[in-house]
């Protein structure tokens, strides 16, 4: 578990902005360190978080590419053996399916195959995306897939502070890291420390104290808790909200104290629950020696189908605070008739402008 | 060429088809504890292109990658103790057959997975182009990995920034069992590859000694920056796709077709430039190599349990 402390020179900056002076400083740190994709380089320069580095770096270090996902990422993974820290972006994480193959195959084995000889320090930036009609193939959450693969890390950040902290671990480490973000966060302000800073794998934070039920939320459901939170307060119900962060290594120490409190846990996943996080973080827990007298376990996450473009369903297709809410008082009060929060409270709830740090 | 580049040569091809035979005569006792898809017949290319190198040149490979891991300087213990899944394999035994590595020869690892070390170069030839040095990789690859999309994303980037890159392709015309005929639309690779403003040189026949000179000025055209270039190279599997046999009785290709491959085996022809004394010495040499890196695997012990989770991740 780590804290994050109150930052003394912290300004409030948007999750983009931070992403994007994350990669400046590393870039003016280390000049091993460049990143390309497709659409790096455009006037829309990946949402404003790839803005200015060309004409700061240039050419050479900032760059667009051809379509060409498989390829390209087989050229960071070359690129980070030869002892280059590539950062690799991709506008919508569905276009990381083209790049399983390196990722997987030749990435992930690459320091292990090779009896340690080299490595593969690279970094995937993939972005989620919701709403909008983002549909079937622009809103798909695959961060597990990869987070089942030895070899590779997978950070989530789900505030501003934490996207620039991870975006530096990530690319000061020494292994592949997929770096999942998600586009509703990237308006989302918190205070950022101007000087560089690590948020470093395998620690989960407490985001709120609580003591009636343990709320772990990933990436973009982590704000969704922290909202449901608030609306389970007006019922009388303690939660904990419990951030990840880094998605593997996992660290379910923090989670598993928190249970061993509050003897109930919900995991909210921004993804498919079958195999997924939500998967993972529960068997953990219900393995583990530290809950003898057991706890209740419950998960929520996208609707196990393909997410529609139209709004009326695509509502239904993703978890929101007033869902989770009913979901949690249910757990609390297993006898007591279900309850939902006030819809117009609700209603605020979800469509306030979240800002952090927690 | 001199007396000394063709004993060279001599030594570098004899080497490879000794350690392969030694291998496949090793192979029933199951010391080795890795597949293995053998480059008999194949060690021309490997050993023509590797000559024109530098030493501070980079090759990287498949996992038909013996001929080159030798041809480029890798170590024959490490080799050999990789095979026999040794804690002083190459790879701590960790990689056998298919991944030989050897760093310090600048012998990059070789890949299982078909055309994913295509785009690994390109990687590191961005490395080498941004550091000025004119230095450069060569890339193997056979006939079945132009046809993986991959390939054709990697030759345009490639191309597109003139990246220090020569690519090799050891066209064997089978893919594990399947002949060209039948995955070609189109038999001439070179029509394809010229689309991406790539040049292309040939060799039909596996002349080591022409493989040399084509690979020689495609590699000074490549240093002086006019980007990547493409040798194709024929060449004849003479074994199994895997495993140390033969295979004419499997019924997909005929002993006849071998024949003149093996008439004009560069082994023999090289060898029959030497001086009898010179070849002999150079072969005692090789038998004495071979049996010393056998008693240097055989006595190496196998890796302890702790090493099933050493370097998963790199600290």
């Amino acid at each position: 578990m780590s804290t994050q402390s109150e930052p003394a020179n912290g300004r409030l900056l948007s999750y983009a902005d931070a992403l994007r002076e994350a990669v400046d400083q590393e870039m003016a740190r280390d000049e091993n360190v460049f990143t390309f994709g497709i659409d790096v380089d455009d006037h829309v320069a990946i949402q404003g978080t790839t803005r200015g580095l060309r004409e700061r770096y240039g050419a050479g270090r900032v760059f667009s590419t051809p379509l060409s996902e498989d390829a390209m990422t087989g050229f960071a993974v070359g690129a980070a053996m030869a002892g280059m820290r590539p950062i690799h972006v991709h506008i919508r994480q569905d276009f990381l399916l083209l790049c399983m193959n390196q990722m997987i195959n030749m990435a992930a084995k690459t320091h292990y195959m090779y009896g340690g000889l080299l490595k593969a320090p690279l970094v995937e930036r993939a972005i989620i995306g919701k709403s909008w009609g983002q549909g079937p193939q622009h809103s798909q959450a695959l961060y597990s897939l990869f987070a089942h693969i030895p070899g590779l890390k997978v950070v989530a950040p789900s505030n501003a502070s934490d996207a620039k902290g991870c975006m530096i671990a990530a690319i000061r480490d020494d292994n592949p890291v997929v770096f999942t973000e998600h586009r509703l966060l990237y308006y989302a302000e918190a205070f950022v420390p101007e000087e560089p800073f690590e948020v470093l794998p395998g620690r989960s934070r407490v985001c709120t104290e609580g003591t009636d039920v343990t709320l772990v939320g990933i990436s973009n459901m982590v704000p969704e808790c922290l909202r449901t939170a608030e609306l389970l307060a007006d019922a009388g119900i303690s939660a904990e909200v419990i951030d990840p962060i880094w998605l593997r290594p996992l660290d379910t120490d923090t989670i598993i104290a928190s249970v061993a409190k509050t003897g109930r846990l919900l995991v909210v996943d921004n993804a498919w629950t079958a195999c997924g996080m939500s998967a993972e973080i529960l068997a953990c827990v219900a393995e583990s020696d530290a809950l003898a007298g057991g706890a209740q376990l419950a998960r929520m996450g996208f609707a196990p189908t393909t997410c529609p473009t139209t709004p009326t369903i695509e509502e239904d297709f993703y978890p929101n605070p007033a869902t989770i809410a009913s979901k949690v008082y249910s757990m609390v009060k297993p006898g007591a008739d279900a309850w939902a929060p006030d819809p117009e409270k609700a209603k605020l709830a979800y469509q306030k402008q979240f800002k952090g740090p927690f | 060429m001199t007396d000394q580049d063709f004993a060279r040569l001599y030594r570098s091809l004899k080497l490879i088809r000794r350690v392969e035979e030694r291998v496949a005569e090793i192979y029933p006792s199951d010391k080795i504890k890795s597949p293995v898809h053998l480059s008999i017949g194949q060690e021309a290319v490997s050993v023509g292109v590797c000559d024109a190198l530098n030493p501070d040149d980079y090759a990287i490979g498949t996992y038909r990658g013996h001929a080159l891991y030798l041809a480029k300087g890798g170590s024959l213990n490490g080799f050999m103790a990789e095979l026999f899944g040794k804690i002083d394999g190459c790879a701590r035994g960790k990689g056998g057959s298919m991944h030989m590595i050897d760093t310090a020869a600048r012998m990059l690892g070789c890949s299982a997975v078909v055309a994913t070390n295509i785009p690994i170069a390109l990687g590191y030839a961005w490395k080498l182009k941004r550091e000025g040095k004119q230095r450069a990789i060569a890339c193997f690859f056979g006939d079945g990995a132009t046809e993986e999309g991959v390939f054709y994303e990697s030759l345009n980037f490639a191309s597109l920034h003139k990246l220090p890159v020569l690519f090799v392709c050891e066209n064997n015309a089978l893919a594990i069992h399947t002949p060209l005929e039948t995955r070609w639309a189109h038999h001439d690779i070179a029509d394809r590859v010229r689309g991406f403003g790539i040049p292309v040189h040939g060799n039909r026949d596996m002349d080591v000694l022409a493989i040399r000179e084509i690979a020689t000025e495609a590699l000074a055209g490549i240093r002086a920056g006019n980007g990547p270039v493409f040798m194709e190279c024929h060449t004849y599997r003479w074994r199994q796709h895997v495993g140390p046999n033969e295979d004419f009785d499997a019924g997909y290709r005929s002993r006849d077709e071998m024949r003149k491959w093996v008439e004009s085996d560069q082994v023999e022809r090289i060898g029959a430039m030497l001086g009898a004394g010179e070849k002999e010495a150079i072969d005692a040499d090789i038998e004495n190599r071979i049996v010393q890196s056998v008693a240097f695997a055989d006595e190496s012990p196998f890796p302890g349990p702790q090493e099933l989770m050493t370097h998963v991740y790199a600290e």
